[in-house]
């Protein structure tokens, strides 16, 4: 039996454990714990502490799982051992909290840095009547036009199936370009693009 | 035993702060980018402030506050060139030029510009020295800090959230293909043109401030002001190397296989 598995961050109370609950085929499997501070516990009652797990059979051989990042700042450093060997990543965004756009871009880069894989931002809770535009999210998240950025409803199985579709349509894309294949080296370097325009070099 | 450390650790705010409530005497040098600078206090309040490269020179100071005009000002220039602070001042006083509180509200209001530049100093070792009175040929002033002090954490703020905006100095900006804002119409000061010219993927932020000798903060408020115009983006540069890249699923898998197993995860969840 093959596994893969696709990686859900962003910031706190994004909607990731919501996410993965509604297309998993099994109960996820969520490490929640109540939430100690007062401010964040006004938001909701307890929040992901290790990671969320759920998983959808694609056929006898082979299984995807989902996992959900800690969306708290000192849960960091489960992200990289989530992170090691996935498809590509998915970071999930409250559009109605502008409040951690600012935590989503640190999220974005940090997972950037070091995750060579494709990646989507989900736009979270467009259904909610003070969601942002979600090209008004582009701007706010500075998102390239070149990523793709999803409006989605966590709640809503067809809107998760869609962001997660996109996202495998980046990675078929990836891969066909022979980008996935090329030497570590040379993929290090697509987040940069190169410019040789007469423009001074610092150095 | 000397109040010694790095800015990076305790701000000149917080410094600033401790002399005023410690209603400290002595002299405070600070290692900067570019320049040393030096204040002296008396009682927890600022009495002299300049650069050792380039000491306070009241006519300079006159003339930039345009209490002195152009013709006034590089005639004592030539004449009085080698004398002090403190005998110049005197002599102008005596002279009808200027009143004694003209001259002191001068030098005030420089020395609490030269405090407000220090603010953007968020690096650089310092050290207060305690009990060393301001040099002799210097007129002393005698600055309440609370207001600096104030404004300091204002500033103090304000890099808090540049440094959360724009956190590695690692980062390069390019500029963006298609502007969102109207270039002919941004007013852009000369510092920011020069910065501009170094904008390239090639270049971080962290070697565009070492050229420019521009601090961690004026690098990152330059940068913020150019991204939110709409001008440029952050992005990696190109000699940039992560500590670590981690692995993904398809580098032990062949092309065709990595591209069968991602079509079988399309099908299904199309399905589901």
């Amino acid at each position: 039996m093959q596994a893969v598995k696709i990686v859900v961050t962003g910031p706190f109370g994004a909607g990731k454990t919501q996410f993965i609950k509604t297309v998993s085929e099994i109960d996820v499997v969520a490490t929640e714990r109540r939430i100690s501070a007062a401010d964040e516990r006004a938001l909701k009652e307890s929040t992901t502490v290790a990671m969320d797990f759920g998983r959808i059979t694609i056929d006898d051989d082979l299984v995807l799982y989902l996992f959900g990042t800690p969306g708290q700042k000192r849960f960091d450093f489960m992200w990289e051992i989530l992170s090691e060997g996935m498809l590509g990543f998915i970071v999930l965004v409250d559009s109605t909290r502008p409040e951690t756009f600012r935590e989503a871009r640190r999220i974005l880069e940090t997972f950037r840095a070091y995750a060579p894989t494709p990646y989507v931002v989900a736009a979270n809770k467009q259904d909610l009547p003070d969601a942002w535009d979600v090209e008004d999210l582009r701007i706010a998240l500075r998102l390239p036009d070149n990523v793709k950025l999803v409006p989605c409803v966590a709640t809503d199985k067809e809107s998760v199936k869609k962001v997660l579709l996109e996202l495998l349509y980046s990675i078929l894309e990836w891969i066909e370009s022979g980008e996935a294949h090329r030497l570590p080296k040379e993929i290090e370097r697509t987040g940069a693009s190169s410019s040789d325009d007469g423009k001074q070099s610092a150095e | 035993m000397a109040l010694k450390g790095n800015l990076r650790n305790f701000s000149l705010v917080q410094l600033l702060h401790l002399i005023h409530l410690a209603r400290k005497d002595g002299r405070l040098v600070i290692e900067g980018p570019r320049e040393t600078a030096e204040l002296y206090f008396q009682d927890g309040k600022l009495v002299y402030a300049g650069f050792l490269s380039k000491p306070v020179d009241l006519l300079d100071v006159l003339h930039q506050q345009k209490k002195l005009d152009r013709v006034k000002y590089q005639a004592l220039k030539k004449r009085m060139s080698k004398m002090d602070d403190k005998a110049l001042g005197l002599l102008l006083v005596n002279s009808g030029y200027f009143k004694p509180t003209d001259i002191l509200a001068a030098l005030k209001r420089h020395y609490a510009d030269i405090v407000r530049h220090l603010f953007s100093w968020v690096n650089g070792q310092f050290e207060f020295q305690k009990n060393i009175p301001p040099p002799r040929e210097r007129i002393p002033v005698r600055l309440s800090l609370e207001n600096l002090i104030i404004e300091g954490t204002r500033q103090l703020r304000e890099w808090e959230s540049l440094q959360a905006e724009i956190p590695d100095l690692d980062m390069a900006l390019k500029f963006v293909d298609q502007p969102r804002t109207d270039v002919k119409q941004l007013k852009l000061n000369v510092e920011e043109w020069r910065f501009l010219s170094y904008v390239n993927p090639r270049n971080s932020l962290r070697k565009i401030a070492r050229v420019l000798n521009l601090s961690e903060l004026e690098v990152r408020r330059i940068a913020y002001a150019l991204i939110q115009a709409g001008l440029v983006e952050l992005v990696r540069p190109e000699d940039y190397r992560p500590k670590r890249v981690i692995r993904h699923a398809f580098a032990n898998r062949s092309k065709e296989e990595s591209i069968g197993l991602v079509q079988k995860l399309i099908a299904r969840i199309r399905r589901s």
